[in-house]
């Protein structure tokens, strides 16, 4: 904390003031667990190159000493353990590095000497190294300046179960290794979560909904041993599932509802995101269910189908996954750069997500920290590179998908694809991957610029993953798809089970779920992830037993109080000693809302709707153009589909998804933040959505044969999913009372009230009580509580 | 040695604190929306603070950006060319043009007919700034202004000039300039959003605006703008339902925290605790903005400074008037976006209409801001996406032409904040197509603006994906021609 100290006395001497002070040594505090077990404040007995060292040469010195070779400096680089043993280019008789000897490392002299025109990293790069980190260094190179692989890119095999110091708590291995892990860090796991919030957390992971009331019922009356595991297969089998895990996957896949460019018109790629659905309700394998999205066409040709082949339409309408990226109908654009500027998209979403890797640092020079050349941007870019498409087809409204695209008639969606809930008759167009007949040749192209070209390169991906074999592989899309199965891929099946996992624990094993690559963080749990890995491979990549076992688990059903030890050992939950506490994802807020209401409509797929939104807002933005220039709000059920179904025009998104974090699908994201705002306040307590819910189950509520406070628990506990303590209840019961004193006096303020949403009002004649019960409702709905699992 | 250490340090511990605020510990909601209360000492209650703590002293304290959206022509607004008038007709020479690639819309065109402005100019103040007649009240404050001749950039569309206007890169979700400065620099005051955005609409050829200008991009999305609208609504939510009062309200929201404490007991989770503090500062909201947002107590002589059209909300003139308003609360970034300035045909018949839209309300804020001592810390900019051609696109008539895109060179003004007063920066050749001397490339442009505001763009970064990002990304010079 020396650091800090003077940190304290500038601030002071600067007349900053001590607020902040205070603030900051909390967060140094925080800074030194972020991560994980690699940077405790003492030096490790054993430093390990992976997981000490990397990241600071990484960090600091393989932007001019990495693998972009254009940008290096001296001619040195130090991610290979050759070069950095190698004699320095610019003077013979020095080296880098020297294992084992500090004295003759020119690393060690440049990183600690006192002449700023010498020290490393560069004054100017604005880059420094902590004593913490010179120390690690010091220590590295005495011990012999062991260079190990990058963990990611070897494939995983199945790690040995570790020992537990307790053989009671661990359900299945997922638990022994997170027992281990606490057990290194001196804490211990917390209790089981009671029943209710246990039923509430699994039921809103799996289906994405609260339990309903007679869940609740049937789960705490289930004395059996087996009671939880039975709501689990029983969740599982909700048509509700593949919606939930739908929704991550659609934040990959930038689905939207409009093109994204200036004008943005409409497109209709729902049925692709009824697809989605579908495939996870039916359990696809991630095999099948990746190989269909990147190369369903390509796969209906190997096949031999033919076009009006059921599972052919299928497989085509899966490859819509690579043709949501946004579009422009901006007069004017240059055509190709334009059409580059799609390939680019899908390239970098490719990395991003089913290799967590940052490809598109690599579209204008080689990568700076990862081994990834430019020219394996462009051997990548090639896979994506054969579509018969234009930068620009056609004006606003010509068309809702440009080609290539798939015609889905009702004659299909009765016959075939049966999922697509198409409920006119007219037929809709959907976006689909075709390759053309002969190859576009693929071009480096000179810092990422469309006009350009460089050498030219074939499809490939780098050898460092895994080597790519034409004659194993085609050199296509489909190849692609068997490449990234291979079992000696590295990293197919670690990131979509990280992935997973950050759904349920909010964090990935691997924090940074998008990166795996050198500036990424390091798993929390590397065997953990392995093993996981393996398991969901060599168990035929099936995703719904993937999610039991993550819900099974001991880790998983821990309660999430926090402790005081809790926060000084671990204030992140890296180490999983508790169950994580987090709010909803936006459109979860909303489906809860709904849910527990009783408004919702649980209808599944179809075009997505327009529903209660702020006047004004399309039409204050928009450029005139294109159909969805004013925002023509939907009415009846339409207004109680759940929240993935919410009309997401790019441009201009819906601001109760976004004030909650939701994406904006202008691009590939894996990983949503989660902030805690004043905005969000004014939602819950200003939203008609919310207000009109609370009015429908005041409504309700007051027409049951009840009393006041039977009515109060009953809310409470369908919006909660748990019974009310005593004390709670008396003071809602005292705040119900006060209101309905204070609505009795003033009639018309209870009238006004109960005139939210358009579902019909109940004919209750006493508007006051109901009113006091809507406000007593909406309160309930505002606890911290009810949007967190 | 020592202070660069120390000054790393609190750069890092900056940096990471903002970036660690919504996984972190009992974290609040910051940047544009936080609470500075914690920042504060108690009892101190000389000038608000700003959260981050900048490089170095700023000059600029605040920013509002006229953002002209569109293109506005420089040729008949702040660049005079009488040679365009003496050739009017003749062919672009190709020695002008080098190769300079054309968007779709003239790239066919057979003839480049050079055009000349249809409206006179004049010199204006000290300076000898010279000016066209459409913008009567920018001439008269002329010796405020700092007018750069020579921005220029890459691109030649609407959608990727904005967004690099505004994210520094043409393609990508990278946070707005606004996010940046609220990421960077925090709020001034506890019941407004650091990053606030105003839109308008004029009369002429519109294209659009959209929210991926005024985005968080990767930063925390409490960085990202927050709309004001114009409507009875001035921030999304903020109204109190029909039937609901102010008492009736602080009536929920005390038992609503009484529970929600009761939560903490249970949880120990010091999220509640943060979200109590959310909903207290949403009630503050509720009261603070609609006071801000209400005009019509402005005095007589402010309406009539700004113009009667002042009074009609959603208005440019309108949104000049609350982002002073907003800007004099401590609002770190207002940024207006006027819509309505692409001149592809009609130059004569709309650029009028546009001048006259923006030209009254525009000076009246920077004397308004003036007037209050406020200009010298308040940064003021007023420009578009890229210039119009010097050629017409489609045949110009006696009385008509019209101007399609063009990035090599166009015209921006700042005034206050830091600037050069009565200055006149960059030259373009008698054609206005190429600069000759001292161009300002949109990155040096930001680098600029936040060394005005006391930020180092170089040193301004977020690591996301494995990469340091900034605002300039790889480039951007601060241009000391342009600084007091």
């Amino acid at each position: 904390m020396k650091i800090f100290s003077s940190a304290k006395s500038y601030l002071l001497k600067n007349r900053l003031l001590i607020g902040i002070v205070v603030a900051l040594a909390c967060v140094t505090t925080a800074c030194f667990l972020n991560r994980g077990n690699a940077s405790a404040a003492s030096v490790p007995d054993e430093v390990d190159y992976n997981y000490h060292i990397r990241p600071i040469l990484s960090d600091r010195c393989f932007k001019c000493h990495g693998p972009d070779a254009n940008k290096r400096e001296a001619d040195l680089r130090l991610d290979t353990e050759a070069a950095a043993y190698a004699a320095l280019k610019d003077n013979p008789k020095l080296h880098a590095i020297v294992p084992g000897d500090l004295d003759n490392s020119a690393v060690w002299l440049r990183i600690t000497t006192k002449d700023t025109a010498e020290l490393m990293p560069p004054v100017e790069s604005n880059l420094k190294l902590t004593e913490h980190e010179i120390a690690l260094i010091e220590k590295w190179i005495k011990q012999g300046a062991k260079y190990k692989p990058h963990w990611a890119f070897i494939a995983p095999t199945t790690p040995k179960l570790p020992e537990v110091s307790d053989e009671a708590w661990p359900k299945n291995e997922i638990d022994r290794f997170t027992l281990a892990k606490m057990d290194e860090n001196g804490l211990s796991p917390n209790e089981e979560a009671d029943k209710e919030r246990l039923l509430k957390r699994v039921a809103l992971d799996i289906t994405g909904l609260p339990p309903s009331f007679e869940l609740q019922e049937r789960f705490l009356k289930d004395k059996s041993e087996n009671a939880y595991e039975k709501v689990v297969d029983e969740l599982l089998k909700s048509k509700h599932y593949g919606e939930k895990m739908a929704l991550p996957w659609l934040d990959a896949a930038r689905y939207a509802d409009s093109h994204g460019y200036q004008d943005d018109g409409l497109r209709t790629m729902w049925p692709w995101r009824d697809w989605v659905i579908h495939a996870f309700n039916q359990n696809y394998g991630y095999d099948k269910f990746v190989t269909w999205q990147l190369a369903g066409d390509l796969l209906v040709k190997q096949q031999g189908k033919k076009a009006d082949d059921p599972a052919a339409k299928e497989m085509m309408l899966a490859t819509g996954f690579n043709r949501n990226h946004k579009i422009t109908q901006e007069g004017g654009v240059i055509d190709e750069e334009y059409r580059i500027e799609y390939v680019t998209d899908r390239t970098n979403t490719y990395g991003k997500t089913f290799l967590a890797l940052t490809y598109e640092c690599a579209k204008c020079h080689d990568h700076k920290y990862d081994p990834i050349l430019q020219k394996d941007y462009y051997s990548a870019f090639a896979f994506f590179n054969q579509v018969p498409e234009k930068g620009l087809f056609g004006t606003i409204d010509a068309n809702f998908a440009d080609p290539p695209n798939m015609k889905i008639t009702t004659k299909d969606v009765k016959d075939i694809l049966k999922f697509v809930n198409k409920t006119d008759t007219a037929a809709v167009l959907v976006m689909v991957m075709q390759d053309k007949d002969t190859l576009r040749p693929t071009h480096i192209l000179n810092r990422g610029n469309y006009d350009q070209l460089g050498d030219v390169v074939t499809a490939n991906m780098p050898n460092f993953i895994l080597p790519f074999n034409p004659k194993k592989y085609p050199q296509n899309r489909l190849g692609l798809a068997q490449w990234m199965l291979d079992p000696k891929n590295p990293l197919t099946a670690r990131v979509f089970v990280n992935r997973v996992w950050q759904e349920f624990f909010g964090r990935g094993i691997v924090k940074t779920v998008g990166d795996f690559g050198m500036q990424g963080e390091l798993p929390s749990h590397p065997q953990l992830l392995d093993w996981l890995a393996v398991d969901f491979r060599t168990h035929g990549w099936d995703i719904k037993r993937l999610v039991k076992q993550i819900v099974l688990s001991a880790t998983y059903r821990q309660s999430s109080v926090i402790t005081k030890e809790h926060l000084s050992k671990d204030p992140e939950n890296v180490f999983l000693a508790r169950a994580p506490r987090m709010r909803l994802p936006a459109e979860l807020v909303r489906d809860l809302v709904l849910a527990s209401s009783g408004l919702l409509n649980p209808e599944i797929g179809g075009p997505s709707v327009k529903t209660y939104q702020p006047k004004g807002l399309w039409e204050s933005a928009t450029s005139g153009r294109g159909i969805l220039k004013t925002y023509v709000q939907d009415h009846g059920d339409s207004l109680y589909r759940r929240g993935m179904y919410v009309f997401i025009k790019r441009t201009v998104p819906p601001p109760n998804m976004l004030i909650f974090d939701a994406s904006n699908r202008d691009q590939c994201e894996v990983k949503r933040s989660r902030t805690n705002t004043p905005l969000q306040a004014l939602l819950m307590l200003n939203d008609p959505t919310v207000l009109e819910s609370a009015r429908v189950l005041a409504e309700k509520l007051t027409l049951e044969k009840s009393s006041v406070d039977d009515k109060i628990s009953k809310a409470f506990r369908q919006i909660v999913c748990r019974q009310a303590k005593p004390k709670e209840l008396d003071v809602i019961r005292k705040y119900f009372d006060e209101e309905k004193t204070a609505l009795a006096k003033a009639p018309q303020k209870a009238t006004k009230l109960l005139s939210v949403g358009e579902a019909p009002q109940a004919r209750i004649p006493d508007r006051p009580s109901v009113a006091a019960l809507m406000q007593t409702i909406l309160m309930v709905y505002n606890l911290e509580e009810v949007i967190m699992k | 040695m020592k202070n660069e250490f120390l000054e790393n340090r609190l750069n890092i511990n900056r940096r990471h604190f903002l970036g660690k605020m919504t996984a972190g510990i009992g974290s609040v909601a910051l940047g544009s929306l936080l609470v500075p209360d914690l920042f504060k000492g108690s009892g101190d209650d000389s000038d608000a603070l700003p959260l981050g703590i900048p490089h170095f002293a700023p000059k600029a304290k605040r920013v509002i950006y006229l953002f002209q959206n569109g293109a506005p022509s420089q040729y008949e607004s702040f660049e005079y060319k009488p040679m365009l008038n003496k050739m009017a007709g003749e062919e672009l020479p190709a020695s002008i043009r080098m190769g300079q690639r054309l968007t779709g819309m003239t790239a066919n065109q057979a003839k480049f007919p050079l055009v000349g402005s249809h409206f006179k100019f004049a010199q204006y103040g000290q300076s000898g700034m010279w000016m066209s007649e459409l913008f009567p009240n920018i001439a008269n404050i002329a010796d405020d202004l700092c007018m750069i001749k020579t921005m220029n950039t890459e691109a030649i569309n609407h959608d990727p000039a904005l967004t690099f206007m505004q994210t520094g890169a043409q393609q990508g979700n990278r946070p707005s300039m606004g996010a940046w400065a609220s990421y960077g620099l925090g709020s001034e005051n506890k019941n407004l959003p650091a990053f606030s955005v105003l839109l308008s609409r004029g009369k002429g050829n519109g294209q659009g605006v959209y929210s991926k200008l005024w985005t968080n991009g990767f930063l925390d999305s409490t960085h990202q703008g927050v709309v004001f609208s114009s409507g009875e609504e001035p921030i999304l939510y903020l109204n109190d339902p029909a039937g609901t009062d102010r008492s009736a309200r602080r009536k929920m929201l005390d038992n609503l925290s009484e529970l929600n404490n009761m939560a903490y007991d249970d949880f120990g989770d010091p999220e509640i605790k943060a979200k109590v503090q959310q909903y207290e500062m949403a009630y503050r909201m509720q009261t603070a903005v609609p006071e801000l947002t209400d005009l019509s107590k402005e005095p007589d002589h402010i309406i009539k400074m700004y113009g009667p059209e002042c009074l009609v909300p959603g208005t440019f003139a309108a949104n000049c008037l609350l982002a002073r308003k907003l800007s004099e609360a401590g609002v770190r970034f207002v940024q207006l976006y006027h819509q309505g300035w692409d001149q592809h045909g009609n130059m004569v018949g709309e650029m009028p209409l546009q001048a006259k839209d923006t030209d009254r309300a525009s000076a009246a804020l920077i004397t308004d801001l003036k007037q209050r001592g406020l200009l010298d810390e308040t940064l003021v900019i007023w420009g578009g996406e890229f210039g119009r051609t010097n050629y017409s696109q489609g045949t110009a008539t006696k009385d008509n032409y019209g101007r399609d895109h063009h990035p090599r060179a166009y015209c921006t003004f700042m005034a206050g904040g830091g600037v050069k007063p009565g200055t006149v920066y960059g030259e373009t050749d008698d054609f206005g197509y190429n600069i000759v001397r001292d161009p300002v490339h949109i990155n040096d442009f930001h680098a600029t603006v936040m060394h005005l505001m006391g930020l180092n763009h170089e040193k301004l970064t977020y690591k996301h994906l494995g990469r340091r990002y900034r605002l300039t990304d790889v480039a951007g010079k601060v241009i000391p021609g342009l600084i007091a």
